[in-house]
């Protein structure tokens, strides 16, 4: 997975570092009148490394994430990436962003019934024409990188597999492999250990890292658990009730910051 | 909490409201039982005399009319490409329909009530009247009944593939939509994958009641056995009318051991 | 394992022949259907012409017969009631003894046959039969639902009863009940919900057909419907359609009420 190996200069290595953060600008959200879920965020994403987005359920994470590529639309305010507002795109333009910005979810989201290999290219959609897409003649070059990622989120041999057979763990990596496909200048991540076991969490969170580290993108990724988050991130941010209330390395990261994004001390027992 | 109130807790099925509402429904339906039966207007000597009569048309029935299986044959075939040829003109058209029917590929809600008209529409109406309005239009023959099955089944196989459709997973489509997949893509990569097998299980389904419907519109002139059906039974001739019969009887049999075999090696 | 082609690289998808032969089978069906049937341009072209006169003849609707439309509906309505009524009682007897769980081959298979050939049948076929053997009228058209009702609902209750788990019904048996008791307790709540969807689709589909078999001479509303179009009243066609279909509308909508009522 190294950058040379995919031949193309959007990945980072010849971007600036500021020039590839995530600037967020008063984003505002409210699902129902006057019952705001993002309240005003203010936030810059640094152009590199892993950062963790921490906070209790329904605190707007996901709804952050997702205001990003617009699975959600922002009642208000502005989103700053390689000199776009995304929050201003619609049609074509949108589609085009959101090929450079790749998801991994929750609940992996692959097509049950297509197999592995089919997966990965779902990542190619947003570039090749419709009809390559359904007669299944990709770019030779789409082709081989696909077999290369599967190897190196160390899941080979499998691409004749259906989606459906895999382990939870297996559906991640295939996720994550997806969304390196589209070769994205970011990768949001909600909540991607929030279904897996304890061990194949650490995994999916090395490959993030990884990931961040050989590409030279952001990776921002939601996540409950705060030891993964301390681990991994290069750096934090707390939310609690729609507004940012951390931002900063992990290592600043102290119980009473704790406390005021999660609240009572009683679950730190 | 005294042992008296234990006791006063008393147990019911349903709630007030719904057994009143179940009350009302079978209220209403004997009503109206007890209303058609003593309205309607049958001959009572009929009612008496019909077990003789249907003795006596089975005997003529008896031994069937060897010679007649040709045209029934041939006449079978006709019903055949009918019942087929329709189903798959019907899909072709329900396919779009439904498309525009489904609530999450197209959240247009007039766009959603207007595929739903048609699909009731076509539902509506019966094969045979369908039948009748296409041989006004095209003359008799299987031409107006292919169109009239298709037209037919419009409604059932769009709704159902509308359904189905309603019923794939949101989150690989979202997946697409992060992907930066277009409308289309997301349909084939997406939805289609998902909607596979219960497009195909549909299509057997109604093609196999659309042999059924096929047999019985050459009674109006649109072409199939019901064609030589017709003609026997216009002549008396009962012996050939068992003829045809049986073949009708042989071939649903048949076509329904074909769709369970199929769709056991679908599912 | 990972295709190989010739080269030793890495194929991603080996060609679906079976799939694009069947494709291509179908293609030529509908090629060669289509000629067998009399399909060609000119047909389509003059067929056009003749739907659109024709459509000019149907509107605007004309309701002016209006009581012998009256008549005919409710004459439909009656046959579509004392059908479904008759139907499923004869029907849930019928389906018991179709059931393979509850009774022996010897008596399931000979019913089940039967079952199968009162389905086999087009209601139509099966009014013109009755027609044919005790005369015109409404009773021709209820007998002929019957079979239909017979053939659908049977079918329905006796692999339903098939379905159900018998350990539920175990249970029952081992607090001590009775046969009946074990019916009502252990079988009919299993039952009983999908009993209720089969009895409404029934009523729904009598209701259809029974506004068509006035065509052969069965009652209702068919009668009156053939004898307009074969004058060429088309206006009083369409009349007649459309009350038909707001008809099958609202006893869609009734049928739904019960279900939920029932669920």
């Amino acid at each position: 997975m190294t950058p040379a190996a995919t031949g193309t200069a959007h990945g980072g290595m010849s971007v600036p570092e500021v020039d590839r953060a995530l600037i967020v600008r008063d984003l505002y959200k409210e699902y129902r009148s006057s019952q705001p879920v993002l309240r005003g965020i203010n936030l810059t994403f640094p152009g590199s490394g892993l950062t963790a987005i921490i906070g209790p359920s329904g605190t707007g994470k996901s709804t952050l994430i997702r205001c990003v590529n617009r699975l959600v639309q922002p009642t208000s305010g502005e989103i700053l990436f390689r000199g776009q507002d995304l929050a201003k795109l619609s049609g074509r333009a949108l589609r085009n962003a959101r090929r450079r910005i790749g998801m991994v979810f929750q609940e992996y989201n692959l097509v049950e019934r297509l197999t592995v290999m089919e997966n990965l290219l779902c990542g190619r959609l947003g570039y090749v024409p419709v009809w390559r897409a359904w007669l299944r003649k990709f770019p030779e070059g789409d082709i081989q990188r696909a077999f290369d990622l599967l190897d190196s989120v160390g899941l080979p041999g499998s691409a004749s597999q259906r989606a459906d057979a895999l382990s939870g763990g297996q559906r991640q990596r295939v996720g994550i492999a997806r969304a390196i496909m589209q070769e994205p200048d970011i990768i949001l991540a909600d909540e991607p250990t929030s279904s897996l076991d304890p061990k194949t969490s650490v995994e999916i969170m090395e490959i993030l890292q990884q990931v961040a580290r050989e590409r030279a993108i952001p990776v921002i990724v939601n996540i409950h658990n705060v030891e993964l988050a301390r681990r991994y991130a290069s750096r934090v941010v707390g939310m609690t009730g729609g507004n940012v209330v951390y931002n900063g390395p992990p290592a600043g990261l102290t119980d009473t910051d704790l406390k005021n994004i999660y609240g009572g001390e009683s679950w730190m027992e | 909490m005294t042992v008296a109130d234990v006791l006063h807790r008393d147990w019911q099925r349903f709630t007030p409201l719904q057994r009143l509402s179940r009350f009302a429904f079978y209220l209403f339906a004997v009503a109206a039982l007890v209303a058609s039966l003593r309205t309607i207007d049958v001959i009572p000597e009929f009612l008496y005399d019909a077990p003789d009569q249907m003795v006596d048309l089975v005997g003529r029935m008896w031994p069937p009319d060897l010679s007649y299986v040709g045209p029934t044959l041939k006449g079978l075939i006709e019903t055949l490409h009918i019942a087929t040829l329709g189903t798959i003109i019907a899909i072709v058209m329900a396919v779009p329909v439904g498309l525009l029917a489904a609530r999450n590929v197209t959240p247009n809600l007039t766009l959603n009530l207007f595929a739903k008209f048609v699909f009731v529409t076509s539902r509506s109406i019966n094969s045979l009247v369908w039948a009748l309005l296409f041989v006004a239009v095209f003359g008799p023959g299987p031409l107006a009944g292919t169109l009239a099955i298709a037209f037919r089944s419009i409604g059932f196989t769009g709704k159902l593939f509308a359904e189905a459709l309603e019923e794939s997973s949101k989150g690989s489509i979202e997946a697409l939509a992060a992907n930066g997949a277009s409308r289309l893509a997301t349909l084939l990569w997406g939805y289609w994958p998902q909607v596979r097998p219960a497009f195909w299980s549909i299509a057997l389904f109604r093609w196999d009641i659309n042999i059924r419907e096929s047999a019985v519109l050459g009674i109006v002139g649109a072409g199939g056995v019901g064609v030589a059906l017709d003609t026997a039974m216009n002549l008396l001739y009962w012996d050939q009318v068992a003829v045809v019969l049986i073949a009708i009887f042989v071939v649903v049999i048949l076509a329904e051991i074909l769709v369970t075999v199929v769709r056991a090696r679908l599912l | 394992m990972t295709p190989q082609d010739k080269s030793g690289g890495r194929v991603a998808f080996a060609p679906n022949w079976g799939a694009r032969i069947g494709w291509l089978l179908l293609a030529l069906y509908v090629v060669y259907a289509g000629s067998q049937l009399g399909f060609s341009p000119e047909r389509f072209s003059t067929g056009i012409e003749h739907g659109h006169r024709f459509l000019v003849r149907m509107f605007p609707p004309n309701f002016s017969r209006w009581e012998l439309i009256a008549g005919g509906i409710l004459e439909s309505l009656q046959i579509a009631v004392i059908a479904t009524f008759f139907g499923i009682l004869l029907a849930l007897p019928i389906g018991l003894l179709a059931a393979r769980n509850l009774v022996p081959g010897w008596i399931s298979w000979p019913t089940r046959g039967f079952i199968a050939l009162c389905r086999s049948f087009h209601p139509i076929i099966v009014a013109i039969l009755f027609v044919k053997a005790i005369g015109f009228g409404a009773l021709a058209g209820v007998m002929a639902l019957i079979v239909a009702s017979i053939g659908f609902i049977s079918k329905l209750f006796a692999e339903a009863i098939e379905e159900i788990s018998l350990k539920q019904v175990e249970a029952v048996r081992a607090t001590g009940a009775g046969f009946i008791s074990t019916l009502i307790m252990g079988v009919q709540p299993q039952v009983l919900p999908r009993f209720i969807g089969f009895a409404t689709y029934q009523l729904d589909s009598n209701l259809r057909n029974s506004t068509m078999v006035g065509i052969v001479g069965g009652g209702g509303i068919g009668a009156a419907l053939f004898t307009a179009y074969q004058r060429f009243d088309f206006d009083v066609v369409l009349a007649i359609l459309i009350i038909i279909v707001s008809l099958i509308m609202i006893a869609e909508i009734v049928s739904g009420w019960a279900r939920r009522v029932f669920q």
